[in-house]
């Protein structure tokens, strides 16, 4: 495993004498994106700030490169950070020279400026408003401004607070994929927050969840979703079942998708080769006895194992393996009925519209 | 109304003819408020961005001095810095009563609450969150402050035209500290105030309107350069 470029450890925050941010340990590898979800409020905006080093942190230390950030080395570091924050606050000049902000705060020759800052506009698709002023973009053009103006700093780390989250659909989705095909493609180190799970599977290749600001797990994708580590951050991303699969082949508006030994159907648009994450809500999984499955619409049917049981007030959360996890809901009275047990055979179904594609 | 029209003409008259006394009186009013102008933007510039972007427990109870000190009546500190400035008060050595220095001094007072009090007002209009963005892209503290200055240009320039404008229409104090020597301290207006008194209305009209000309070409200055690259 590559050597963290980024770690935190045992970091904490304080706020009138209550601690509002507790990171026992959190690192950034190099090329990774590492997207940060919690609720609004958990502490992530503020987990940003301490790691951009513009607010003090009260306890713990922040390594670079596995060094220590010494006063010395204070400003060496600020220079190999970018920061994007939800709102762009543009300078009231024109678009040029906002992209120019930071280079021109590390002294870069003219020429070197200007072939950067071409460079990125193009990269972000906004060089056609090379001379518009700020003033009269429009909030996605902004934003857009606002992200060239940390990427063309090229530094090693780039520090992301919400960037997408005050747009609107349209804007939003066609930046997010503009986004994720850039950081693809420069290999950028990036710390995402987001309190959008969408967002924070398409484009993180690890997630952190902060709650109550608490660091309270850390791992890929799909086990923060398949694995939840307690019932709080299982709330938060929905129980979800998130299975990594491939998009194989679209036919009239389904797209098969093959996910460990299953072929799984789905309603989306997402192009055949491209991997994805499949979601399913808990509560649109149907669980059979072997012996009762009957004929009907879903599209999706899977045998498995039950492996866990556990009883949330009215309803059953039920795990039944299919060579992976698929989560469900039941009602109590109706696992009664199916009298449900640990190890039993049943059948999943779900149907193809109640997949979630997030291409990743 | 002739007494307005006599006065309009000897305006005209001293203008055209370029009376070496209203030339010298002019001047010399430009030179001290616009002096004293500018050594209230040195201190209200830095003051003000200080208690707008400073955090410290005393920034408050600061603030709202500065904001009492808006108006602060000339006459008053025409008082405060004549008995320092007395013969026989703590600064009497340095000999600067009845002199344009003091006249400077008195200005300066008088201008830099509210250089410091606008310049507060115009930098904390901005987002603060802009703060942190420009310290998130490598920005010193210095580039920090000098990118904020720009972003409030309009207000900033606002507030040095207002600093101009308590001083070179007061007459309190330079009065009290400059005595109004002829060839010496005297200013357009406690030279009005000086004509009126003794019934030369139509100098004192003359010398009002070189006042207002004056006042209205440095402001006109400023908003050209305040008003630069915005929108009609």
């Amino acid at each position: 495993m590559k050597n963290p470029l980024l770690e935190i450890q045992n970091l904490s925050i304080y706020r009138g004498g209550k601690r509002i941010l507790n990171i026992p340990q959190l690192a950034v590898r190099e090329g990774e994106v590492l997207a940060v979800v919690g609720p609004n409020g958990a502490g992530k905006s503020t987990l940003l700030l301490a790691i951009s080093r513009v607010i003090k942190i009260d306890e713990g230390q922040i390594l670079f490169r596995s060094q220590e950030l010494s006063i010395q080395m204070e400003k060496a570091y600020r220079w190999r950070i970018g920061l994007v924050l939800q709102e762009p606050l543009l300078l009231d000049a024109n678009v040029f020279d906002n992209v120019a902000t930071g280079l021109r705060f590390r002294h870069f020759p003219k020429t070197e400026i200007k072939n950067r800052v071409d460079l990125w506009m193009e990269r972000l698709g906004i060089a056609a408003l090379r001379n518009r002023s700020a003033r009269t973009l429009s909030g996605g053009e902004a934003q857009r401004v606002s992200l060239a103006r940390a990427f063309v700093l090229q530094t090693d780390l780039i520090l992301l607070d919400e960037p997408f989250s005050a747009l609107d659909t349209l804007t939003r989705t066609a930046l997010l994929m503009d986004f994720q095909s850039l950081i693809a493609s420069t290999n950028q180190t990036a710390i995402f927050i987001t309190h959008d799970l969408d967002e924070a599977l398409m484009l993180g290749n690890r997630v952190a969840v902060i709650i109550g600001g608490e660091l309270r797990q850390v791992g890929k994708p799909e086990d923060i979703f398949s694995a939840p580590a307690d019932s709080e951050i299982a709330a938060f991303v929905g129980v979800e079942t998130i299975l990594p699969g491939l998009a194989v082949s679209v036919k009239e508006g389904l797209v098969t998708v093959q996910a460990g030994n299953y072929q799984l159907e789905a309603v989306g648009t997402v192009n055949p080769g491209r991997p994805v994450y499949v979601c399913l809500r808990p509560e649109d999984v149907t669980i059979w006895r072997e012996s009762e499955v009957p004929i009907s619409s879903a599209r999706n049917r899977l045998a498995g194992q039950i492996t866990n049981l556990v009883v949330q007030g009215a309803l059953v959360r039920v795990v039944v393996d299919c060579s992976f996890p698929i989560v469900a809901l039941v009602t109590r009275v109706s696992a009664m009925e199916m009298g449900l047990k640990l190890g039993q055979n049943v059948t999943v179904s779900f149907k193809a519209s109640a997949v979630h594609l997030i291409p990743h | 109304m002739e007494l307005i029209w006599e006065g309009i003409k000897h305006a005209l008259q001293l203008i055209i003819s370029g009376d070496l006394e209203v030339l010298q009186i002019t001047s010399l009013s430009l030179k001290v408020s616009g002096i004293a102008t500018l050594l209230s933007l040195a201190i209200g510039l830095p003051l003000g961005t200080l208690l707008a972007l400073g955090q410290f427990p005393t920034r408050r109870f600061w603030v709202s001095l500065i904001n009492t000190g808006m108006a602060l009546p000339p006459v008053v500190v025409g008082l405060a810095v004549s008995i320092f400035l007395w013969r026989s008060g703590p600064l009497g050595d340095l000999r600067l009563m009845y002199t344009p220095t003091a006249i400077v001094i008195a200005q300066t007072i008088i201008a830099a609450p509210v250089v410091t009090g606008l310049t507060v007002a115009a930098l904390q209009q901005l987002n603060p969150r802009l703060q942190l963005q420009m310290f998130g892209l490598g920005g010193s503290r210095l580039q920090v402050i000098l990118l904020l200055w720009r972003e409030a240009r309009l207000p900033l320039l606002a507030a040095l035209m207002a600093g101009f404008g308590s001083v070179i229409s007061e007459v309190g104090a330079s009065m009290m500290v400059g005595g109004n020597l002829r060839g010496e301290t005297r200013v357009l207006t406690t030279a009005i105030v000086l004509e009126n008194s003794r019934g030369e209305f139509a100098v004192a009209i003359a010398l009002s309107i070189i006042l207002l000309i004056l006042a209205y070409l440095v402001n006109l200055f400023l908003t050209w350069i305040q008003q630069r690259g915005t929108r009609n």
